[in-house]
C-alpha cells in the first residue's frame, strides 16, 4: 500500500525524489495548495521571481549552468501564458526544464472559467512534451515521466498542467522507480558501421573541420572532442551554442562560425572537404545560403535527434546517437587503427598552412581609438579580470555577439545565451538561475541597454536572494543590432531603434538596493569593472560605449558565408 | 526532386493531446495532409492513424522522423515504401436520381459494386468502397448526373502478407 496523500503533497514528494533543490515560481489561486506544501518543505528552496517569464529563464539558466533539470511553478491563466517565451527559449536550445502550471478544476475546463487558459494547447509546439493531469493518482507517474523526458534524449522543456481539484484530491502514492514509456526510446548508441564509415572519411580527407554544436555541451562530450581534435590535428569551430564545448584558447580553435563568426572559421568551413558536425543542427545563422554552404565538403553528422540530420544540409554519414558515446566509439577506432600522429599531422599540414594565412589576413579585431569606449575592449578586459573563469550570460543583440567573439570560453556551461530563439531579456534572469546553481562562481550578464529593460524587475529577486550577479550593460543608446541592419541594409533609416527615454541605470540599481556603477571614459572601464567584480551584491555597471559600433565580420542574411562584410 | 504521395501508418498512444500534436506538426512545419483516418486498435490504449501526405523524398523523410520524435508516437510505417499494400476508402455519395436517371445510377452501382444505402424521391445515397482510383472513377461518372453531396472517409491501408514461402 502506498501512503495516502493529497495531490499537492504528491507533487512536492515527486520533486524531492527527483532531487529538486530549487524552484523558481510565482503563486496564484490555482497553485496555492502546492505553495502550502512548499511552506512545509524547507529542503526545496523557492525563489520568488517578479514575473513568470523570469522564472522560466531562471530555471533555464540553472539547467544550462548545472546540467540538471530546472523547475518553475506558476499559476493558471496569465501565470501560465507569461511562461511561454521562456519555454520557447528553452525548447529552441534543447534545455531540460519542467514547468508546473496550475489549472482550473477539471470540471470547469473548457468553460472559460476565471484564469483558465489551454496552456497545453498553447505550448504544444514549443515543448518537448506536455501533460494535463486528470486524476490525482496519476501524478507520481506523470511527474516522473516529465523529468525523464526533459532530461533524456534531446533534452527539452516539459510542461505539466495541474488542475486544482487534482491537487486537492487524495490517493495512494506509488513512485514508478523504473519508468517505462513504450513510445519513447531515444537512441544513445550509434550504429557501429556508421562510425567506421566516419573514420574512413577522416582518414581520406585533406581539409577537415570539426564543427561543435550545443549537443556537445548537452551530452558532456567536450573531453572527447578535444582528444579527437588533438590526436588527429583537426581544426575546430563552434556554433554559438557550442562555445565552451572546445577551449576557445586552444591553438586549434577557429572560434565561432556563421553570421558573426570569424573570417577564418567561415573560410575553413567553406573550403573544407570534410565536416564532422557534432551536435550542431546547421541553423541558417550557421550555414548562410544553404546551396553555397561548404560546397566541396562531405558531411558526417552526429546528433541524438534524427530530425536534425538531413534537415537543412545533405549529409553523407548520418550518425544518430549521443555525441559523447559516438565520439568514444570513434576514438576507439582511432586507437585500434593506431595511425601515428605524425601521419595525421603530415596529412593536414597544407590545410593548416592555409588556415594560418586566413587567420593572419583577418584576425578578429577592433581599434580602441578616439574618445569612445569600444565594447570589444570591455569584454576583453572582463575576460582578463575574470581570468576567463566566470559564467557569462548574455542578452540578445550586439552585446551577445561581442561576448561570443571576445570572451574566450574554455569550458562547457560557461556561456549561457539564447541562441535559437534570440530572446531579449533572457540573460539577467538566466544569471539569477545560474547563480542559484553555482553559489561559488562569478556570474555575469553581458547586457544591452534595450534587453536589460525587458526583465529588469528581477533585480528585486536577485536582491532578495542575496545573489551577487553582475550586469554589465554595453550601453550604446540603441537597439544596436537592429540599428546595424538599418545602417547596412536600409540606408541608415534608423526607425524605432533609439530610445528617447532610458532610465539612469545607476540610480535604478540603487533604488533596488543594488550597487550601480558607470563608466563613460576609457580609463574608467578597468577600475569600474574591478569594483564590480569585487562587489558582494547585485551590481549593475552602465558602460557608455561607442554608439554606432558594429559587429563584424558579418554575413548578410541569406548570403554565402564567404561573402563576409569585414571591418 | 519529384513529389510523391505516401501513405503512412501510425500507431499512437490513445491520449487526448496526441492527435492535436500530430495535426500541429503538419501545420506548424508546413507539411501537407491529404487525408487522415483515426480509430482505436485491438489494444484500446493505442490508436491507429492512416495519413496520406505528399512531398519529395527529403520532406517525407522529415515527416516520418518528426512523427517518430513525438513522445506519444509508438510506431510509424511508410506503407508506400514497404512493398505491396491494400488501400481502401469509402465514400457516401448523394446523387440526383429522378425518373430518367434512376436506371443509369443503378447500372453504375452494379458495375462498380456500389450499394444504395438510402433512397428519397429525388436522390439515391450510394456507398462506394475501394482504392482511391475506383472512388475517383465513380465520382467522375456520377458528376454529369448530378452529385448533391459527398463524404469520404480518407484512406486506410495495410501491408500485404507475403504469399510465397
Ligand atoms: C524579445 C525580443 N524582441 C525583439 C527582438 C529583436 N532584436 C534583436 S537584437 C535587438 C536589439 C537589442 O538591443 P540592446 O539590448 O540594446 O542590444 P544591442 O544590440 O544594442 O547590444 C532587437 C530589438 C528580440 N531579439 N527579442
Ligand atoms: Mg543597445
Amino acid at each position: 500500500m502506498g501512503k495516502v496523500m493529497t495531490g499537492a503533497q504528491m507533487i512536492v514528494e515527486a520533486l524531492k525524489r527527483e532531487g529538486v533543490d530549487v524552484i523558481f515560481g510565482y503563486p496564484g489561486g490555482a497553485v496555492i495548495d502546492i505553495y502550502d506544501e512548499l511552506y512545509k518543505t524547507p529542503e526545496i528552496k523557492h525563489v520568488l521571481v517578479r514575473h513568470e517569464q523570469g522564472a522560466t529563464h531562471a530555471a533555464d539558466g540553472y539547467a544550462r549552468s548545472t546540467g540538471r533539470v530546472g523547475v518553475c511553478l506558476v499559476t493558471s491563466g496569465p501565470g501560465a501564458t507569461n511562461t511561454v517565451t521562456g519555454i520557447a527559449t528553452a525548447y529552441m536550445d534543447s534545455i531540460p526544464i519542467v514547468i508546473l502550471t496550475g489549472q482550473v478544476p477539471t470540471k470547469l475546463i473548457g468553460n472559460d472559467a476565471f484564469q483558465e487558459v489551454d496552456i497545453t494547447g498553447i505550448t504544444r509546439p514549443c515543448t518537448k512534451h506536455n501533460f494535463l493531469v486528470k486524476r490525482t493518482e496519476d501524478l507520481p507517474r506523470i511527474l516522473r515521466a516529465a523529468f525523464h523526458i526533459a532530461r533524456t534524449g534531446r533534452p527539452g522543456p516539459v510542461l505539466v498542467d495541474l488542475p486544482k481539484d487534482v491537487q486537492q484530491g487524495k490517493a495512494e502514492f506509488y513512485w514508478p522507480e523504473d519508468l517505462k514509456l513504450r513510445s519513447y526510446h531515444p537512441v544513445y548508441d550509434p550504429h557501429p558501421r556508421q562510425v567506421e564509415r566516419a573514420y574512413r572519411l577522416l582518414e581520406s580527407s585533406t581539409r577537415p573541420v570539426i564543427l561543435v554544436g550545443g549537443g556537445v555541451i548537452a551530452s558532456g562530450a567536450h573531453e572527447e572532442v578535444k582528444e579527437l581534435a588533438e590526436r588527429l590535428n583537426i581544426p575546430v569551430t563552434m556554433t554559438l551554442m557550442g562555445l565552451g564545448g572546445f577551449p576557445g584558447t586552444h591553438p586549434q580553435s577557429l572560434g565561432m562560425l556563421g553570421m558573426h563568426g570569424t573570417y577564418y572559421a567561415n573560410m575553413a568551413v567553406a573550403n573544407s572537404d570534410l565536416i564532422l558536425a557534432v551536435g550542431a543542427r546547421f541553423d541558417d545563422r550557421v550555414t548562410g545560403k544553404v546551396d553555397a554552404f561548404a560546397p566541396m565538403a562531405k558531411i558526417i553528422h552526429i546528433d541524438i535527434d534524427p530530425t536534425s540530420i538531413q534537415k537543412n544540409v545533405r549529409v553523407d554519414v548520418p550518425i544518430v546517437g549521443d555525441c559523447k558515446r559516438v565520439l568514444e566509439k570513434l576514438l576507439e577506432i582511432v586507437k585500434e587503427v593506431g595511425r601515428p600522429e605524425k601521419i595525421w599531422r603530415e596529412q593536414f599540414k597544407e590545410w593548416w598552412e592555409q588556415i594560418e594565412i586566413w587567420k593572419k589576413r583577418y584576425p578578429l579585431s577592433y581599434k580602441q581609438e578616439g574618445e569612445y569606449i569600444k565594447p570589444q575592449f570591455v569584454i576583453e578586459k572582463l575576460y582578463e579580470l575574470t581570468k576567463g573563469e566566470a559564467i557569462i550570460t548574455t542578452e540578445v543583440g550586439q552585446n551577445q555577439m561581442w561576448a561570443a567573439q571576445y570572451y574566450k570560453f574554455d569550458k562547457p556551461r560557461t556561456l549561457i545565451t539564447s541562441g535559437g530563439l534570440g530572446t531579449m531579456g533572457f540573460g539577467f534572469p538566466a544569471a539569477i538561475g545560474a547563480q542559484m546553481g553555482n553559489p561559488d562562481k562569478m556570474v555575469i550578464d553581458i547586457a544591452g541597454d534595450g534587453s536589460i529593460q525587458m526583465n529588469i524587475q528581477e533585480m528585486a529577486t536577485a536582491m532578495e536572494q542575496g545573489l551577487p550577479v553582475k550586469v554589465i550593460i554595453l550601453n550604446n543608446g540603441y537597439l544596436g543590432m537592429v540599428r546595424q541592419w538599418q545602417e547596412l541594409f536600409y540606408e541608415r533609416r534608423y526607425s524605432a531603434v533609439k530610445f528617447q527615454v532610458t532610465p539612469d541605470f545607476v540610480k535604478l540599481a540603487e533604488a533596488y538596493g543594488a550597487l550601480g556603477l558607470r563608466a563613460t571614459k576609457i580609463e574608467e572601464v578597468e577600475p569600474v569593472l574591478k569594483q564590480a567584480l569585487e562587489s558582494d551584491r547585485l551590481t549593475l555597471v552602465d558602460i557608455h560605449i561607442a554608439p554606432e559600433e558594429g559587429v563584424f565580420p558579418m554575413v548578410p542574411a541569406g548570403r554565402a558565408t564567404t561573402e563576409m562584410i569585414l571591418v | 526532386m519529384a513529389e510523391r504521395k505516401h501513405t503512412l501508418s501510425v500507431l499512437v498512444e490513445n491520449t487526448p493531446g496526441a492527435l492535436a500534436r500530430i495535426a500541429g506538426l503538419f501545420s506548424g512545419r508546413g507539411f501537407n495532409i491529404d487525408s487522415l483516418c483515426v480509430a482505436e486498435t485491438l489494444d484500446p490504449t493505442l490508436s491507429h492513424l492512416t495519413l496520406v501526405t505528399y512531398g519529395d523524398d527529403l520532406i517525407i523523410e522529415q515527416i516520418i522522423k518528426q512523427l517518430r520524435r513525438l513522445v506519444d508516437v509508438y510506431k510509424v510505417v511508410d506503407v508506400t515504401e514497404e512493398g505491396e499494400f491494400v488501400e481502401r476508402e469509402m465514400a457516401l455519395i448523394k446523387v440526383r436520381a429522378e425518373k430518367e436517371t434512376r436506371a443509369e445510377v443503378l447500372r453504375m452501382c452494379d458495375i462498380f459494386r456500389c450499394k444504395v444505402v438510402d433512397v428519397s424521391p429525388k436522390t439515391y445515397t450510394i456507398e462506394v468502397t475501394g482504392p482511391q482510383s475506383k472512388l475517383q472513377a465513380v465520382i467522375e461518372l456520377l458528376k454529369p448526373i448530378g452529385i448533391k453531396e459527398i463524404v469520404r472517409t480518407g484512406v486506410i491501408a495495410m501491408k500485404r502478407e507475403k504469399k510465397s514461402l
